[in-house]
This record gives structure tokens, sequence and C-alpha cells, in this order.
């Protein structure tokens, strides 16, 4: 177990194991996200309330969640990283950052696109999409303290602490923010999300979740990859690899 | 003799540059050590990793001896604070110190007058000797100083080389850095120039 | 608590509050910018007295939490230029109990203080006399969790040149929770309903930032020493 982790550590096993990854799994993403929005957005049926507006979901609700799941998993590098000290959990923590940023932009924006038909107005300060608002900021401080450090060492130590200290903060952000809202709506207008939703629309939508994971996954190796080439241009191991 | 500071092969990475690599030394009582290099050898990088406040890029072994006083480019004193207060309420302390002690400190370094001065109304030498006046009040063993003779004049110059010596004598060990070659009986020089990666 | 650290505690505060006090402005700035930026709202808002009363838990809260954000982003600045953190980093005592000294002393001069004059802003806004008590008691609790989720920040980013819009970043997304539970407190005691529940929750969030901000802060300052 001990040798597994010491050789995820190691920059030139990390770099072939990312190739390869990337190779395999660059296919693989293609086809869910193909095969999942193709079941989705032509062959679910519409809703019978919202019409055909609410096929959004299928990029909205995978773009959410695994945008507040990349939070954890770059906090989780950032524990991996203060506590063993090892580059390539540095390397993942600064991997994960845009790519979760990017996701929870692309949440935003199709939450936005959604709210026009279904409220009438382009943006609703609704609780859900208040959270993914404040997520976009906790992401965007991570990336805006990696890049103030010159010393990207002490960049990645700066930003697992504060990724940690904003892990214990999310729930709390998240309930607080629905407390406000219930505070402020009465609760006949309040949209129901958590009424069961069909098999018929669940499954692509879970097909689609599985997708963008995949693409999460993708995308923080293709990120580690060139973070490792701009890094160890110079070394030796680097240069045997691309021949 | 007892072993305050042990150095095995250790080296020193800043970004991708090595700057040092492969420095050995120990520290026994009694000894006076100053670093010597060019700028940018690593000096000050060292005995910060030393004093343990930054080991990034730091390679090989260190084991230093906790009863350690380590004194910077930056005095760690507060303007806003009386000399007196300054070291009563030093921030590497936390018991207090009778006041004749310190009353005693600085005169030994020259400031008889000043004690109920505030800091920020005294010249950058004086600050310095402020600084310096925790040597006397010190029950470390071993201290840790970089360039502690900048912005010092000539007499006080010799008045702190007499109390590093003292220290030496009385069982410490003091590793100090500085650009000045200096003339004292037992001195040991350690050039980080030869480790230079 | 073992005794000893106690009297570390108290030792290292002693010293905070004797400098700070040495330099009153530092306390009394950011009241006259909380009065300042008070005056705008009206200013922007219209005169209209019920508009503002309506209005004046978000406006009371929001302000403070900017001049908290103002004050706290210093809260290490002196420290690491003059050298004091280095020794604090390398006193016998855990670095943590020092900056929980600091928090400390900075909250007792920067929101008790800014709690204890709320009442006048809040008359200035029209806002119903019941809820000023309540106003002063989330204040004093809430700028309590403000210094602490500001010291995080200011840990993290004291050794930057360009710390100042980037200690904003990084906090005011984790001070969220503080504003809501604070505006909904008074917000409920203006219309009359006991806004105890909110008041805890503020409790809370400041006993879970005791317990996570000074080691927090800690770990960054350790950090900013580094680079």
């Amino acid at each position: 177990m001990w040798a597994f982790i010491h050789k995820f550590g190691s920059p030139p096993w990390f770099f072939r194991f990312a190739s390869t990854a990337v190779r395999w799994l660059l296919p693989v993403v293609i086809g869910a996200l193909v095969f999942g929005a193709v079941w989705g957005l032509l062959y679910a049926p519409p809703d019978f309330r919202q019409g055909n507006s609410y096929r959004i979901i299928f990029i909205h609700v995978p773009s959410a969640v695994v945008a507040l799941a990349g939070y954890y998993v770059m906090a989780s590098a950032g524990l991996v990283s203060l506590v063993w000290k090892i580059k390539m959990a540095d390397t993942a923590m600064r991997a994960v950052a845009p790519v979760g940023a990017a996701l929870t932009f692309v949440a935003l924006v199709t939450g936005a696109i959604w709210g026009k038909p279904t409220w009438g107005a382009w943006w609703v300060w609704d609780a859900r999409i208040t959270s993914m608002l404040i997520l976009f900021f906790l992401y965007l401080g991570v990336i805006a303290l990696f890049e103030a450090y010159d010393n990207k060492a002490a960049a990645a130590k700066a930003c697992a602490v504060l990724s940690l200290v904003g892990t214990v903060n999310i729930p709390i952000i998240y309930k607080s923010v629905d407390w406000w809202y219930s505070l402020h709506q009465p609760a006949s207008i309040k949209f129901t999300g958590e009424t069961a939703i069909d098999a018929s629309m669940l499954y692509p939508l879970l097909v689609m979740i599985a997708a963008f994971y995949g693409l999460f996954a993708l995308l923080v190796l293709v990120n580690m990859r060139t973070e490792l080439l701009a890094t160890y241009r110079q070394s030796a191991w680097l240069r045997s690899e691309l021949g | 003799m007892t072993q305050l500071l042990k150095l095995q092969d250790v080296g020193l990475e800043r970004g991708v540059r090595q700057l040092f690599t492969g420095v050995q030394l120990e520290v026994a009582a009694g000894e006076l050590w100053q670093l010597v290099g060019s700028n940018g050898s690593g000096k000050t990088s060292l005995l910060r990793a030393v004093a343990g406040l930054a080991r990034l890029g730091v390679q090989g072994s260190i084991t230093c001896c906790p009863s350690m006083l380590f004194q910077g480019h930056l005095p760690g004193l507060k303007s806003a604070l009386t000399c007196r207060e300054n070291l009563l309420w030093h921030a590497s302390g936390g018991v207090a110190i009778p006041l004749s002690g310190i009353d005693h400190a600085l005169a030994e370094v020259g400031l008889v007058g000043y004690e109920d001065t505030v800091l920020g109304q005294l010249s950058a030498g004086q600050q310095r000797r402020v600084g310096l006046a925790r040597l006397w009040l010190s029950k470390a063993s071993l201290w840790l100083l970089d360039e502690p003779f900048t912005a010092i004049d000539v007499d006080g110059s010799a008045m702190l080389e007499q109390q590093l010596l003292r220290h030496c004598q009385n069982g410490g060990a003091v590793v100090f850095t500085s650009h000045q070659p200096t003339a004292v009986a037992g001195l040991r020089v350690l050039d980080l120039n030869q480790y230079a990666a | 608590m073992q005794p000893d650290l106690l009297k570390f505690l108290g030792f290292q505060a002693q010293r905070h509050l004797r400098g700070a006090l040495r330099r009153p402005g530092d306390i009394v700035n950011p009241l006259v910018f909380f009065l300042m930026v008070v005056t705008l709202f009206p200013l922007g808002l219209g005169p209209d007295p019920d508009v503002l009363a309506d209005l004046a838990p978000g406006i009371v809260w929001v302000v403070a939490l900017l001049s908290s954000l103002l004050v706290s982003g210093r809260l290490f600045q002196s420290d690491f230029e003059d050298g004091t953190l280095e020794q604090l980093a390398l006193a016998p005592h855990p670095l943590a109990l020092s900056v929980l000294a600091e928090i400390a002393s900075h909250w007792l001069l920067s929101g008790v203080v800014l709690a204890l004059v709320s009442p006048v802003f809040a008359l200035m806004l029209n806002m119903p006399g019941q809820a000023i008590p309540v106003l002063m008691a989330s204040l004093l609790l809430g700028t309590l969790c403000l210094s602490l989720f500001g010291a995080i920040g200011a840990a993290l980013t004291v050794g930057l040149r360009r710390g100042g819009v980037l200690l904003s970043l990084l906090i005011i997304p984790l001070t969220v929770p503080v504003l809501i539970f604070g505006t909904s407190a008074v917000r409920e005691a203006v219309l009359g309903y006991d806004p105890g529940s909110w008041l805890a929750l503020l409790g809370a969030l400041s006993l879970v930032g005791l317990v996570v901000a000074p080691i927090a802060a800690a770990a960054g300052l350790r950090i900013s020493l580094e680079a």
C-alpha cells in the first residue's frame, strides 16, 4: 500500500500513468457524453409543466454536482499535500481548481438560462443558485491565492489551508443560504426541486453525471500532465519519456 | 563536548535552482562559526532552515538543540513600545524577565537613558542595538544570528564580538552570517560557495 | 488548559493591547469609515425614513462586514514586517496560541467597540428601538466570527505584496453565514419575533471559528514565513 502511494507521488510514474489514462478516458468520456446528451435531449419525455426547457438539467445538474465534488477533491489533495508532503498532491490541487471553477461557471450560466423560461428572469436569488455563486467565489479565491504567490511550493500549501477551511465552511454556507431563502420567500413560491423524478428522466441524468465525473477526471489529468511538462521540461526523465 | 547542531548532507533548492548541496557541519558547545558566501548563496536561507522557519526545498537532515535563539534581519521589535517593554514582552518570550536585568542589558548595548523611549524614535543603529540586547538576556545555548553586525558602529561591533566570545566560553555556541571578515580568536568559517551546486 | 499556556496567552495579549493603544487612530479610523459609508446609503437611496428602516439591518451588517475586513487584513502585517512573526513562530509555545491572543485583542479593539457604538448608526437609519440590543448582540458575536475568519485570510496573504484585494476575495465567501445569521437576527427583532435562534447560530459559528481559525491561521503564517 505504502509503495503504491509512493509510486503515485513520483512525477515520472505519474506522468506515464496520466498519459495512458488520458488515452483511455478520452474516447470513453466522449462516448458517454454523446450517449447521455442524445438520450436526455432527444429521447427523454418532455416535462408536464416545463415542457422541453427542463432538458437543460442534463447539463446543469451534472456540472453542479461535479463542481461541488471537485471542491472536496481539491481539499483532499490539499490535506494529502499538507500531511504527507507529496508533490503530486500539490499538482493535483492546482489542476482541480480551474476545472472546478469552469464547471461551477457552466452550472451558473445554465441555471440562468433555465431561469428565463421558468421564472421569467435571467437571475433569481434562489437558494441553490446563490450557493453555486458562492462556490464559484471560493474557487476564484483559491485560484487567485495560487497566482499571488511567487514560491509555488508555498502557494500550494496556502491553497491547501484555504480549501480545507472552505470545506469546513461549505455545509454551513449551504445551510445558511437555505435558511436565508426560506426566511425571505413564502413557501408557496418555492420551486419544488425535491419532487420525485421519473425514471425516464433519471437514467439519462445519471449517465450524464457519470460522464461529467469522467470529464472532470480527464481534464484534471490533462492539466496535471501539462503542469509536469512545464515543471520538468529540463529533466532527463521527461526527455527520455517523450523520446 | 556537547553537540548543539548537526547538518548532514544539507542542500537547498529554490524553485528549480539548487543553491547548495552536501553541507556538513557539526557545532559543539564553545564554538563560534561564521557562515560566509556571496550574495544569493543561501546563507540566510540556511540559517532560517536551521531555526526551523523555512524547510521548503531543504534536503538532508538538520538536528538542532531546542534551546536556541534566532535573530534575523528583522529584529522583531515593536516601534510603538518602549525599549523596556520591547524586551519585557519580546515575542519569543513568555516568561517575565526582571526589570533590573533588562536595564542592565540596555546599559551593555549603550542605551542608558533610553529605557522608556519609544522604539520608533531611535535611530536605525540604536534599534539594532535594542535587538542585540536580547543576547544579554538570553538563556539559550545556540545562537543563530543573521548579519548581526549590520548598522552597528565600531564600538558596538567590538562589544558584540566580546559578547559572542563570552557566550562561547560559557558553554554556548554561535552561528552567524556576515560578509565582513571578522577577526575573532577561535573563529571557524563555513564557506557556502564551496558547496554551490 | 495548563496555567502556563494561559499565562502566555495573557502575556501576548498584553503586548498587543499596549501597542495598539499607543495608536488610537487605528481604533478610531474604522469607526469613521463605518460612519461615512452609513452616510452614503441615505444619499444613494433617498432620505425616506421608512425605506431606510426597512433596509437598516442589511446596511449596518454589510458595512460592519466591510469595515471588519478592512482592519483584519492588517492583523499580522506589522508583525510580519518587523520580524515579530519569526520570533512568535520560534517561541516555546504553540503559534496558534499567539494567534488567538492577537485575534482576541484585535476583536476587543475593533468588534467590541463597533458593537458599542452601533446604536448611533441604527438610530441614524431609523431602526426601531426594540431591535437595537439585538443589533449590538449580533454585532458582538458576528465581529468575533469576522475577526476569526479574517485572521485566516490575513495569515495567508501577509507575505504578499498585493494582499489587500486578494484578502477580500478569500474571505468574503466564507463570511456569508455570518452575514445571514446577523441580519436575520436583527430583522426578526425588528418584526417583533424572537431572534434567539439566530444569535445562537452566531454563537455556534464563533465557537467553530475559535477552534478552526487559530490553527488555520497559524498554519498560514508558517507558510507565509516560508515564502
